[in-house]
Order: C-alpha cells, then sequence, then structure tokens
C-alpha cells in the first residue's frame, strides 16, 4: 500500500465517518432548462454502443455506404482548392451560404422539378440544422408540428428541444394519408391550437421506406394550402430511388407553402455537413439571421470542397453508382426477409432509400428485445424512437444502407432466430409487454 | 500497465466509461497506460506487448463472470481483482446469495428460474406460487448482470410477466426477489494487501424511486450521500457485511457490495460486484473520495498487490 493511502485510511478511521456529504454529482443540476429533461441515459443507447462493435451486424445506423467514392479526386479537390483558394476557405463567410454552392444546389434541385434563385437558398450544416433553423424561426413552446406516423428521429428531438407538440398522423404504402391530415389538422384546430407547419419525407421515408404516391402529394398540398398550413419537405433520400427519374418535390409544385430542405450527405459525404433550405424570400431573410446567430456562417471549407466536387467530378455518375449498390443490398433484405421471417411479421418494399419498416408479430416489443438481438449479434432501431408519443413499440427500422449483402443476410438470419424466441417466450408469458400499449389504433397500421 | 474496457456485452458503454475514468486517474497518478477493448486484437497484441499489470474493467458477461480472468491466468500476466472462481460465483447472483446465507448474511427471500421452467409448467401457475411465496413487491432480475439492466420492480402480480421477460432479454434465468425496501447503500471494499477493508458507505437516493439504468448513469438525476446518513453502529454493520462476502466469496483487490437497510435496521444483502463501476455517475469513487484516497493512487495500489501476488 502506498504511503499515501496508509495515510488516509488512517485518518479516516481515526476521526470517524466524518459528516454525511450530499451530491448529485451535477453542480448544474438546478439551473437546466425544462427541455432538457429528457435528455438522461438510456438503456437502448447503451445497447448500441454494443452494435458498433464488427462482430454485430448494424442494421441499425443510417450511415450512407460512402466506399465507392473516389477518394483520390476527393484529395486532389481539396488539395488545389487549399492551394488556390485556401485564404477564403480558411476565413469566415456569407451568413446565407457560398454563392457559387447556392447556384449548384440550384440545379441539384432542377432535377426534381424545382425552379429555384439561388437567393432564396440558405446553406446550413447538414439539413439536420436546417430543420432546427426552421423551428426556431417558427415555433413557440405548445405549437403544434404534425408530423407522419413514424417520423424522422432527428427532426423529433428538435421539436422535442423547441418545446413543440407532435401530433402524429397515419401512414400507409402509399405514404401520409390525406384523411388522416385531414382530420388531423380539424382536431387540432377545434382545440383552438396552432399548427405551425406540416414535417413530411415524402420520398424513401425515414423510418418507414414508403414513398407519397403522386395522386396523394396534389391533395397534401391542396389541404394544406386550405388550412393555410405550411409544409417542411425533408428530402434527404429524393436522388436515390431505384425506378426510374426522380420524383418531383412537392416544392416543384408549390412555392409559397413549401419550405424544402436538401442534403450533400447521402448524395455525396455526410462529414462535410452541407445541407440547405429554399424558402420563400420573406421566411429566407429570417433564416439567414437565424443562420448567423447560430453558427455565423455555414463553414465555407467544406462548402467549398462541395462545390469543387460539383465542379470536377460527374457527381450524377457517382449517385447513378450510389442507387444501384443500394438497390443490391435493398434487395439482400428484402429477400432474406421473404425467405427467413416469420409468416406473422410484415415489411415493405422501399422503393428508394436506405431503410425497411418491419412490424413484428402481435405481442411482440422490439425495444424489449433489443437486448436479446445485441446478444445475438444483431442490432436494429425500436419503431419507439420514431415516434413521440411512445408507441412503435411493435415495430423496428432496418437499415441496408450500410452493410453487404451478405451481412444483411446474415443479420436477418439472426434477427429471425431473435423473434421465433421472443415469440415463444410471449407464448409462454402470455401478456403483451407493458411498453405496448393497447386501446389505440396505432397509426402506423398498414406500412406495407 | 494495461487498462481493459469496453468488451461486447450489454455493458459496454459503461465499461469504457469506467475504462477512460480509470486511465486517466492513473496517468494522473504518474503510470503509463495503455488502453485497449477486448477482442481479436488483445491477444496478438499481448504478445508483443508484456504490461506490468492488467486492470480489467469489463462489466458483465466475460469481464466478470471469469472467464476475460481464466485467459490473463493462461497468458501469465498478474491482474487486478478477483480471480476466475471467485468472479464466476460472485456474478451468479443466486449462488453469492448462497454464499452470502452460509456466511451468516441476511439476503432477501427468492427463487430463481430458467424460462423453461415457466414454458414446461405453465407460466401462470408459477408465477402465481412465486407471489404467494414471496409476496410483494417483487423485484425481477437477470440471475447474471448488472447496471440494473433487465430489472424491475413488481409491485402488482398483473406486472409479473411483463418484468419476467424483460428480465429473460438479458439472460436465460432470473432471480425473483423479495424487494426490501428501506435505504439502499453501496459499500466498496477494498484490499491492497493489508486485508479488506470497507470503504465509507454510500446512501443511494434515485429521484424516481428505483436506482435504475438511468438513474445510476445521468448524472442530476440521483442523490448520493456518502458517508450514508445512518448510526455508527449500521454503518459498521454495512462495513461488516461487505467485508465478510468479499472474504466469503474469496474476492481480492476491490469489491462493492449493494445493500438494503430496512425499517428494522436489518442489513440485506443484495448482490457484490467484482468490477464495480468507476463511472463518473459510479458510487465507488464516491466512497473512495470520502475516505480521503485519490482515485489513481489507489488503483495504483491495488496494481502492485495484484503484482506481488504474481512475484514469487
Amino acid at each position: 500500500m502506498s504511503e499515501q493511502t496508509r495515510r488516509e485510511i488512517g485518518r479516516a478511521e481515526s476521526t470517524g465517518r466524518g459528516e454525511p456529504g450530499r451530491t448529485r454529482l451535477d453542480s448544474y443540476v438546478d439551473r437546466y432548462a425544462a427541455r432538457t429533461n429528457g435528455m438522461t441515459a438510456s438503456e437502448i443507447r447503451a445497447l448500441f454502443s454494443v452494435a458498433s462493435r464488427p462482430e454485430v451486424v448494424s442494421l441499425a445506423g443510417g450511415m450512407p455506404n460512402i466506399s465507392g467514392l473516389p477518394l483520390d479526386v476527393v484529395g486532389q479537390a481539396i488539395h488545389d482548392l487549399v492551394q488556390t483558394n485556401g485564404a477564403t476557405a480558411m476565413q469566415y463567410g456569407s451568413g446565407q451560404g457560398d454563392p457559387t454552392l447556392r447556384e449548384q444546389i440550384c440545379d441539384v434541385m432542377r432535377l426534381e422539378g424545382i425552379e429555384a434563385h439561388p437567393d432564396d437558398v440558405v446553406v446550413t450544416v447538414g439539413s439536420q440544422q436546417a430543420v432546427d433553423l426552421v423551428t426556431r424561426i417558427f415555433c413557440d413552446p405548445g405549437d403544434v408540428v404534425i408530423c407522419e406516423a413514424p417520423s424522422y428521429v432527428g427532426a423529433l428531438g428538435v421539436f422535442r428541444a423547441y418545446e413543440c407538440d407532435v401530433v402524429h398522423c397515419e401512414m400507409d404504402s402509399e405514404g401520409l394519408v390525406p384523411s388522416a391530415l385531414r382530420d388531423a389538422i380539424a382536431t387540432v384546430q377545434a382545440q383552438g391550437r396552432r399548427i405551425k407547419f406540416l414535417y413530411t419525407i415524402p420520398n424513401y421515408h425515414n423510418p418507414a421506406g414508403v414513398t407519397l404516391s403522386a395522386e396523394r402529394r396534389t391533395e397534401i398540398l391542396e389541404i394544406c394550402r386550405e388550412a393555410d398550413v405550411l409544409v417542411l419537405e425533408d428530402n434527404p433520400y429524393g436522388l436515390l430511388g431505384f425506378d426510374g427519374d426522380p420524383i418531383p418535390a412537392l416544392r416543384a409544385d408549390e412555392a409559397d407553402g413549401v419550405i424544402y430542405l436538401g442534403s450533400f450527405s447521402k448524395t455525396f459525404a455526410p462529414g462535410f455537413r452541407v445541407g440547405w433550405v429554399l424558402a420563400p424570400h420573406a421566411v429566407r431573410e429570417k433564416l439567414v439571421l437565424a443562420q448567423e446567430s447560430a453558427t455565423l456562417c455555414p463553414p465555407a471549407f467544406s462548402q467549398m470542397a462541395v462545390s469543387s466536387y460539383l465542379t470536377h467530378h460527374d457527381w450524377l455518375g457517382q449517385i447513378k453508382q450510389f442507387r444501384e449498390m443500394y438497390r443490391e443490398r435493398r434487395d439482400a433484405m428484402i429477400g432474406a426477409l421473404d425467405d427467413l421471417m416469420p409468416a406473422a411479421a410484415r415489411w415493405n418494399v422501399p422503393a428508394g432509400g436506405f431503410y425497411v419498416w418491419l412490424t413484428l408479430p402481435d405481442g411482440l416489443d422490439a425495444k424489449a428485445m433489443l437486448p436479446r438481438a445485441v446478444t445475438a449479434r444483431v442490432a436494429y432501431v425500436p419503431g419507439t424512437a420514431f415516434f413521440a408519443d411512445g408507441f412503435g413499440a411493435q415495430s423496428m427500422r432496418l437499415s441496408f444502407c450500410y452493410p453487404t449483402a451478405e451481412r444483411i443476410r446474415e443479420g436477418v438470419r439472426r434477427l429471425t432466430g431473435v423473434i421465433e424466441e421472443e415469440l415463444e417466450l410471449r407464448e409462454t408469458f402470455g401478456a403483451p409487454s407493458r411498453h405496448l400499449q393497447r386501446g389505440y389504433e396505432a397509426p402506423n397500421s398498414d406500412l406495407t | 500497465m494495461l487498462v481493459l474496457a469496453g468488451g461486447l456485452s450489454h455493458e459496454r458503454d459503461v465499461s469504457i466509461r469506467s475504462g477512460r475514468r480509470v486511465a486517466e486517474a492513473l496517468r494522473d497518478a504518474g503510470f503509463e497506460v495503455d488502453e485497449r477493448d477486448v477482442d481479436a486484437g488483445l491477444l496478438p497484441w499481448l504478445a508483443d506487448h508484456t504490461p506490468d499489470c492488467v486492470v480489467p474493467l469489463l462489466h458483465g458477461e466475460t469481464g466478470e463472470d471469469g472467464a476475460l480472468r481464466e485467459i490473463l491466468e493462461l497468458v501469465g500476466l498478474p491482474y487486478v481483482g478477483a480471480g476466475p472462481a471467485a468472479s464466476r460465483v460472485a456474478f451468479d447472483k443466486p449462488v453469492a446469495k448462497v454464499v452470502a446465507q452460509g456466511a451468516g448474511l441476511h439476503t432477501p427471500p427468492s427463487v430463481t428460474l430458467p424460462h423453461e421452467t415457466f414454458r414446461e409448467l405453465g407460466a401462470a401457475m408459477v408465477m402465481h406460487l412465486l407471489v404467494a411465496a414471496l409476496g410483494l413487491p417483487l423485484i425481477v432480475k437477470p440471475a447474471k448482470g448488472g447496471s440494473a439492466l433487465g430489472c424491475s420492480v413488481v409491485r402488482s402480480a398483473d406486472d409479473l410477466p411483463s418484468a419476467m421477460v424483460d428480465a429473460f432479454a438479458y439472460g436465460d434465468t432470473a432471480l425473483v426477489e423479495q424487494c426490501i425496501e428501506g435505504v439502499e447503500v453501496a459499500v466498496p471494499v477494498i484490499d491492497t494487501g493489508e486485508g479488506p477493508r470497507a470503504l465509507p458507505v454510500v446512501e443511494v437516493k434515485p429521484d424516481g424511486g428505483v436506482y435504475d439504468y438511468t438513474a445510476r448513469y445521468t448524472a442530476g438525476s440521483t442523490e448520493f450521500v456518502v458517508p450514508a446518513k445512518i448510526d455508527d453502529d449500521l454503518a459498521a454493520e454495512c462495513a461488516r457485511v461487505a467485508e465478510t462476502i468479499h472474504a466469503a466469496l474469496g474476492l481480492r483487490d476491490l469489491s462493492r457490495s449493494d445493500l438494503m437497510i430496512d425499517a428494522e435496521g436489518r442489513v440485506w444483502f443484495l448482490e457484490v460486484n467484482v468490477a464495480p463501476g468507476l463511472t463518473e455517475t459510479s458510487t465507488v469513487p464516491l466512497s473512495v473520495q470520502a475516505a480521503g484516497l485519490d482515485l489513481g493512487t489507489l488503483v495504483g495500489d491495488l496494481v502492485r498487490a495484484a503484482v506481488a501476488r504474481r512475484t514469487p
């Protein structure tokens, strides 16, 4: 024993136990805003720590697979950028974003039928920050945001941070259900509450995998126009469809009532953190001010690197390669699900993007089952992550974007074993999980 | 020395936090420290590097069930903590309870059952028997594992099936135990070569009343009182219980016993950990600090004891 340890133990013994000290291990605990109440450690997050190990087939994360990117081309572009324009690239930039990049963004959006002026584009730190900025300028605590059921977990986190009330709205295999949207708007307005916007991911939805049908696009826009509800169209996967040309965006048909969010994270690389907002002129003014207060400006270096990539590389060809790779992985996942899953499980076949939404046989709880899955070395995201109201326990999001086709099949094989064991356990104990809320028709009842 | 943290157990995240904190504390105390995960690269690394001592901070299976310690024995490296056999017994909560009873300690009445038993005999009847025998409230937990993962307090028989399923999500065997209500305390025991010695008792007061995973690892959500605000006699009894189980199980270097003090002042042994959490929100570092000790210096002393144990 070290002399210090011996001395201190001796002193503790000789002076008795001393006065009790109280600690919460966080001396700031009484100072946090109320909105931090939900920011706690969770078993689910802890389990995802295991998913990072290579032994685990992770069907959980939504990381794009960028292994096909021409790193030599990107490296050369960045080298040239520093050599020729380094002083500008490493300086503060415009709060609205680099003008050249904003012009290129308009070219990208034109693929989805959007005619826009670069002045109406604000570059953001990924489209995640775009969700944050839009919510920041529109939402007071208690304002209602209508979201699909399920909805993107990152957006729900933003809405929670700004203390919005999320009202989920049913989807089916054709996307958001217009009658459900009409009912939701009427219900909320009858309560005298303000709806600030509809947040929607029309293409290859995260997490549901479904795509809003062409007929419904018109109807959804009409409903929102009549009810004076703004639409926040989040479209990170729009160019990653597996069949045919890109689907025209909602924003292509409606300039005033739609705020459009785009991203280079899935079509190029997420590490640059470059996304954008296209907004009506007055809104754009507010967004620039909000952006300046948030970050002063989006990173000039990242913007110029993305701009250089778009200028010097066949980025459309690259997206085509991405699409083929993701299609192959989607096929691997659907094939494995068809071959292996118990009959009572249901899932959809996405026409693009990264995700399959799987609904478990009755009585099973994806959240409660996750530890067993991690033990079996497979991971997924339980459906509850995609609801603000605690629903979704019977479903899960499966990502096919990152693992190889072989790993996807192995992951589905492991998951099938876990589900079969869980079915047996539920059969033994009869009662459904406490997390499955009964007496309520879950809004995600028919995504298949 | 080498700090091992991570692994593939459900407690990987907690282990990484413990490892990071201990490695920093050891560096602050002047030691040269490597940190590694336990994976296929470990044994090749150990073949190329020979640390003076290994500090295994893996929580859950492999780390606490004796498996990793068996490997360290095979490799022939000194390591901090209990040996494989003692770890195996301590990690198995029902078995550790039997040892505690044998050592004259109070431990809550309990029943340990694998899920096959429920399937073979009919879950409803078995659960009826459990409630009839043990009463309510109950605490249901996986027979092995830590960080309160898969643990539920059951106050109504209607909630028992769901609690059983939650426990079985973490393992094939569940411990159903009478829930003793009272003051919850944790008592570390250290042995730097001069015999096991309890450190100050830490009282745990979670905001929600249950010291679950969230309460354990969210700073601010649990109040800790150290030394616990209890009579000196009761504190001494807690220390005795922790030292007794440490010795009865043949543990070494460091352990942490989780105990309950009921309204009559009886101290109940719940479980003991051979690789207790050493994160920023764990109880052992609080107790170490309350004893006037420095965590890095103390772990350094445990390392010296481990090395001395190996020295012929």
